[in-house]
């Protein structure tokens, strides 16, 4: 196995529960979940059952009733450990929409840099960078709004990838593309080095993306499916590995 | 939605800093809005219409913006003449036309397409999102040119929400009449926009605060200063200084 260090923990969540105040069950119960440095974790589960709210709750954009969250070993609990964990993890959100305010592209990019305290021609080139490595470049000038779907969540994916984190949470990343920024999507992914949790509805699209599977069910995260496939065409700097949640 | 069609042109006046076209429209604008002689005010008018022809604007466009104020201009020729006091020079059946209610109804109409031509050649000629940061780098307050910019941007999403909305509710055999239902039906359509954006505005929130958002707006600003921008602001003021002159060379006469 790893030694510590080279596959640190990055998330960890320890029996944490949350409910909504308007309702009586609750949305997360007693959850456990481990992601550590070369984890590329996928989440298949229907829909509302709580997948959205694990994501705030890592972001400390929710907190939970009970249970203890780590990020890269620190307790995370007051909105200012969670400043700090925003800077690490990035958020890619379901609706690119919600995500995508600025009026232009270059702009949207540059937010997350700007308020990292870089000066602003850093953070241009930081944005102009970060667009060039998704293929995006001559997207700088466009308007975020008349983009289409798909050009959207890359963008989306820009903006995040803009903060240089070192994880990422990937909120229905594929949902609503066509085949080919699906493809490009898989590619870019796979060329990251960095850990990620990725929620999908999509076995082929989680088979492609990552290299352990829980599903959702009741609140509460179960070890799915072994990763079978191993077709892939893009390079790939690390081994696939068949795991699961460790419960001690 | 929102359409911007005097933003793309290539005339002198799209190049001139955004800044001083602002700065220029506004002033220029409470200039005319103070204004009482015609004569003075025709001149106003004269140069705005002037100004269009400066800016190439698309003549139809222009003309399908006026139709905006037309309605409310006929509205102040309807009524201002028959019920304003004064010297009356006109006899229609048992309508009193009087002359104060002309000349009141004439300003209104000279400031009022004056100042639409101006704001049509300086300030639509700039895009919403030059708009807005030319307004931070005059200092406006931040809260209100990011309350503009997200405007222009969610404006469109909401949009669409109301499409999908009333799709939703056609596909459902619903057809507009004048009955409780068909109002029900709006304010429930209206009412559920409301909550939409409202839960959106919480998630661009949320996605701001993930981005490491603090409060604190900072800007990608590069202003590009053109050569005709000295000239530009000496003619603004000569006519800014020429209008206030002739205004008070009217009341010596008067």
């Amino acid at each position: 196995m790893e030694t510590h260090n080279q596959n640190r923990l990055i998330i960890h969540l320890e029996d944490i529960t949350f409910a909504y105040p308007e309702n009586s069950l609750n949305t997360i119960d007693h959850l456990n979940l481990k992601l550590c440095q070369k984890d590329r974790m996928g989440i298949v589960a229907p829909n509302g059952c709580g997948k959205t709210t694990l994501f705030s709750l890592i972001m400390g954009l929710l907190s939970p009733d009970s249970g203890q969250i780590k990020i890269f070993g620190d307790l995370v609990s007051s909105e200012k450990d969670f400043v700090k964990v925003r800077r690490k993890i990035g958020l890619l959100f379901q609706d690119s929409d919600d995500q995508l305010f600025s009026p232009t592209v270059i702009e949207d990019v540059a937010f997350g840099p700007l308020n990292l305290g870089y000066s602003p021609s850093n953070a241009k080139d930081i944005a102009m960078t970060t667009l060039d490595n998704l293929g995006l470049s001559g997207y700088e000038n466009r308007i975020t709004h008349k983009l289409s779907g798909g050009e959207k969540r890359m963008v989306a994916l820009a903006t995040v990838l803009a903060m240089q984190p070192e994880a990422l949470l990937l909120d229905e990343p594929n949902t609503g593309l066509d085949e080919k920024t699906k493809s490009r999507l898989v590619q870019v992914l796979n060329q990251l080095d960095l850990p990620y949790i990725v929620i999908s509805h999509e076995n082929d699209f989680l088979y492609d993306t990552t290299n352990i599977i829980y599903t959702m069910e009741n609140g509460q995260m179960f070890p799915g499916e072994k990763i079978h496939r191993h077709h892939h065409e893009h390079p790939h700097s690390h081994s696939h590995h068949i795991k699961f949640i460790d419960k001690d | 939605m929102i359409e911007e069609p005097f933003a793309n042109g290539n005339s002198f006046i799209h190049q001139i800093d955004p800044k001083l076209r602002i700065i220029s429209a506004v002033l220029i604008s409470v200039e005319i809005a103070l204004f009482k002689h015609l004569p003075v005010l025709g001149c106003a008018l004269f140069m705005a219409i002037f100004a269009i022809f400066l800016a190439r604007l698309n003549f139809k466009c222009v003309i399908k913006r006026l139709y905006v104020i037309f309605w409310f201009l006929l509205l102040v020729w309807v009524t201002l003449p028959i019920t304003f006091e004064g010297e009356v020079i006109y006899k229609l059946g048992s309508l009193n036309i009087s002359r104060p209610g002309i000349i009141l109804s004439a300003q209104i109409s000279f400031k009022s397409i004056s100042i639409l031509f101006i704001f049509m050649t300086m300030i639509s000629t700039m895009s919403i999102n030059t708009l807005g940061r030319s307004l931070s780098a005059l200092h406006c307050p931040s809260k209100l040119v990011h309350l503009l910019l997200m405007t222009y941007r969610y404006i469109f999403v909401i949009d669409n929400e109301y499409r999908r909305l009333q799709k939703a509710i056609k596909m459902r055999g619903f057809r507009s009449r004048t009955t409780i239902h068909s109002y029900k039906t709006y304010a429930y359509l209206i009412g559920m926009l409301f909550v939409r954006a409202s839960y959106r505005a919480k998630r661009v929130h949320q996605a701001m605060l993930c981005r490491g958002f603090n409060g604190k707006f900072y800007s990608l600003e590069e202003t590009s200063t053109s050569q005709t921008d000295i000239p530009f602001a000496c003619i603004m003021t000569i006519i800014f200084i020429g209008l206030v002159s002739l205004e008070f060379f009217s009341y010596g006469n008067t």
